[in-house]
């Protein structure tokens, strides 16, 4: 069961602007095995969905990918050709966004758009695929699919239309699924809704997700590994359990400690400071300025990622340093 | 600390006209808030949640009269805001302010700091001669420094902007601050620094808060009384302990359930709702829960329930208890 399906080894995806280069994921590891939900956490602007774009190849100009390795069952993707890249995007791998509304096109009918994919990556008649198109509807939730299947997607709502989503993105069964940021832009109830389906479906097909979220609450709730990311940076990497029971980098410490409070009394502890610029980041620690524990080391050299406890990854020196 | 009601709101309806073809003709309407009744006390804070659509900005900025109410009564100090002329309410919006959900698009581009935070202070007549000593109380007291004054909005970062954004709102000396969602377009880190600092300023200046968020954790850490909203109705009212120990409305149960609880190990169960929020235009007779709700009753599909009081200080609208 655990076997590693991607594994992702210092990429660095660089965008060039006027100006100066943005170094907006810089030297990212982690894996994700089969059958796994990985959670990527981190705020805005820290590199999240550019990690995702990388896996998928989707980086557009300014941005390159300049170093790194994506090994996707046992191939590195950021080596092969573009037309082996079509073949995986859609059908290995695929992808959900933030914002439905978006995502899906306004001027089709939602049955063409689910067949689109189907028809890209199998050798079907169009009757059949209409069936799986409906299959899919149906196994997203929604009801009466086949009248609903003839559809425009403003007749959705965005509850339903991530559904949609969701069944365009598992229609070709894909072994990754990544989800970004996919209930941000939703109710609460409309959240849990699709969080259920989302946790029903991976029972079902057995896919891994790789769900990228701010919202540590939906992480805890879905994820079996955390990825924690600050300024392009992954800077712990371990079990659910341990991230948010015995985290050991003091990022991930005080970004739970930020949290709402149940008691009201109860200071909400902040993080001093901002992030820094993606643009000429700092030569040590990213999180040297901001962190309360830091030494001259952190100043001057990079901690590396360390496998501290078995399975938890920490880049930091103090902690390294204390074992 | 005395208690009086600060603010009341009785039978608060708003209704926007939907109009359409080339008479412009009226062919539905918005029941966007649909008769509110809340009192806020002096002092405290005063949660609001509820999905999106639900109302809780309209009714928020009906309060204040940003939007016309289309019936209904606020009473602000026992005086009704609605039956002011238009400068009688430029004298009273002094003491009430709001801050906005976006710290980008509620601060005027081509204005910088200094300028923002001195038209109050004129409009107002806040300090006689120099307001320079003024200003930088106010930047000071939002925990901005004397080198931001002379600095224009595109130069700060989200949270730095929400709390020039509520300088705007100190400035005036308000006692009561209507905060719509001050910090959901905000990260975690920056969240709890705009969260404390709203605290510290209560604590101080002694405001009245009616904070709206659909963001339970935070309405809950920040509120002395939280009202659940859905579909331009008020659903239950109690104590924000109270309500998250032990809540009645079928709604609320559903909505606090489906908050994500940032511990793995919790074993919550949760109540999904089925379907959609329905539209306002066409809500359902009777409550407007009805089609969504687990445990409906017949009376529930003809029969609009009440607010009632049916523990101290714990006011539900259903028809179950």
């Amino acid at each position: 069961m655990n076997d590693i399906l991607l594994s992702i080894r210092g990429l660095k995806t660089y965008f060039y602007t006027y100006r100066g280069i943005v170094h907006a994921v810089d030297g990212v590891e982690f894996t994700i095995n089969n059958g796994e939900v990985v959670g990527l956490v981190g705020e805005t602007g820290c590199g999240k969905s550019c990690t995702a774009l990388s896996i998928m190849r989707l980086i557009q100009d300014p941005g390159k990918i300049i170093g790194g390795e994506v090994i996707f069952r046992g191939r590195n993707l950021l080596e092969i050709s573009e037309d082996e890249m079509k073949k995986i995007r859609g059908k290995e791998i695929s992808m959900i966004f933030q914002n439905p509304t978006t995502s899906l096109n306004p001027v089709f009918k939602i049955k063409n758009q689910i067949i689109e994919t189907i028809f890209e990556h199998q050798d079907i008649k169009k009757d059949d695929a209409a069936k799986q198109a409906v299959k899919w509807l149906e196994a997203t939730g929604i009801s009466s699919p086949y009248e609903r299947i003839e559809n425009y997607p403003h007749e959705f709502s965005s509850g339903m239309q991530q559904r949609i989503m969701i069944g365009i993105a598992l229609s070709c069964n894909p072994s990754l699924l990544i989800a970004d940021e996919p209930t941000t832009a939703l109710d609460v109830t409309t959240q849990a809704q699709i969080l259920d389906l989302l946790i029903n479906l991976k029972k079902e097909y057995g896919m891994s997700i790789l769900y990228i979220t701010h919202n540590l609450g939906v992480i805890a709730e879905i994820c079996n590994k955390v990825a924690v990311m600050y300024a392009g940076k992954i800077f712990e990497f371990a079990d659910v359990i341990k991230i948010f029971k015995n985290p050991l980098h003091p990022y991930t410490e005080g970004l739970l400690r930020a949290l709402p409070k149940k008691s009201k009394v109860e200071k909400l502890q902040e993080i001093p400071g901002v992030v820094p610029p993606l643009i000429d980041p700092p030569l040590g620690c990213r999180f040297y300025s901001r962190c309360d524990k830091s030494k001259e080391i952190c100043r001057n050299a990079e901690p590396k990622m360390l496998e501290i406890e078995p399975n938890h990854f920490v880049a930091c020196h103090i902690v390294s340093k204390s074992r | 600390m005395e208690e009086f009601n600060l603010l009341e709101v009785n039978g608060l309806k708003k209704h926007f006209p939907l109009t359409g073809g080339i008479f412009r003709r009226v062919s539905g309407t918005v029941k966007a808030v649909d008769g509110v009744n809340i009192k806020i006390k002096s002092g405290e804070t005063f949660g609001l949640v509820g999905e999106s659509g639900c109302g809780k900005t309209t009714l928020g900025r009906c309060i204040l009269r940003l939007i016309e109410p289309t019936e209904g009564k606020v009473l602000f100090e026992g005086k009704s805001l609605l039956k002011l002329n238009k400068k009688e309410l430029q004298m009273f919006r002094q003491y009430m302010q709001i801050v906005f959900q976006d710290p980008y698009s509620s601060l005027d581009p081509r204005l910088t700091v200094r300028q923002t935070i001195s038209i109050p202070l004129k409009l107002y007549n806040i300090v006689k001669g120099n307001p320079e000593g003024k200003i930088l109380e106010v930047i000071r007291d939002v925990g901005l420094e004397k080198e931001h004054i002379d600095r224009y909005p595109h130069e700060f970062s989200g949270g730095q902007r929400q709390r020039i954004g509520i300088a705007r709102a100190l400035t005036v000396n308000p006692k009561f601050i209507v905060l719509d969602e001050p910090t959901s377009a905000l990260d975690v880190s920056v969240q709890a620094k705009i969260l404390n600092l709203l605290k510290h300023l209560q604590d101080e200046n002694k405001f009245t808060y009616l904070f709206i968020s659909h963001n339970l954790e935070v309405v809950r850490y920040m509120s002395d009384r939280i009202a659940v909203m859905y579909l331009g109705k008020i659903m239950e009212i109690a104590v924000g302990e109270e309500l998250f120990e032990r809540q009645f409305h079928p709604y609320t149960q559903a909505l606090l359930s489906a908050v994500p609880v940032p511990d793995p190990e919790s074993k919550k169960k949760r109540i999904l709702l089925t379907g959609d929020v329905p539209t306002p235009i066409n809500p359902p007779i009777g409550c407007n829960f009805n089609p969504r709700c687990s445990r409906v009753l017949p009376i529930c599909r003809d029969t609009e329930p009440q607010l009632r009081e049916i523990r101290k200080d714990h006011y539900v609208a259903c028809h179950l208890y």
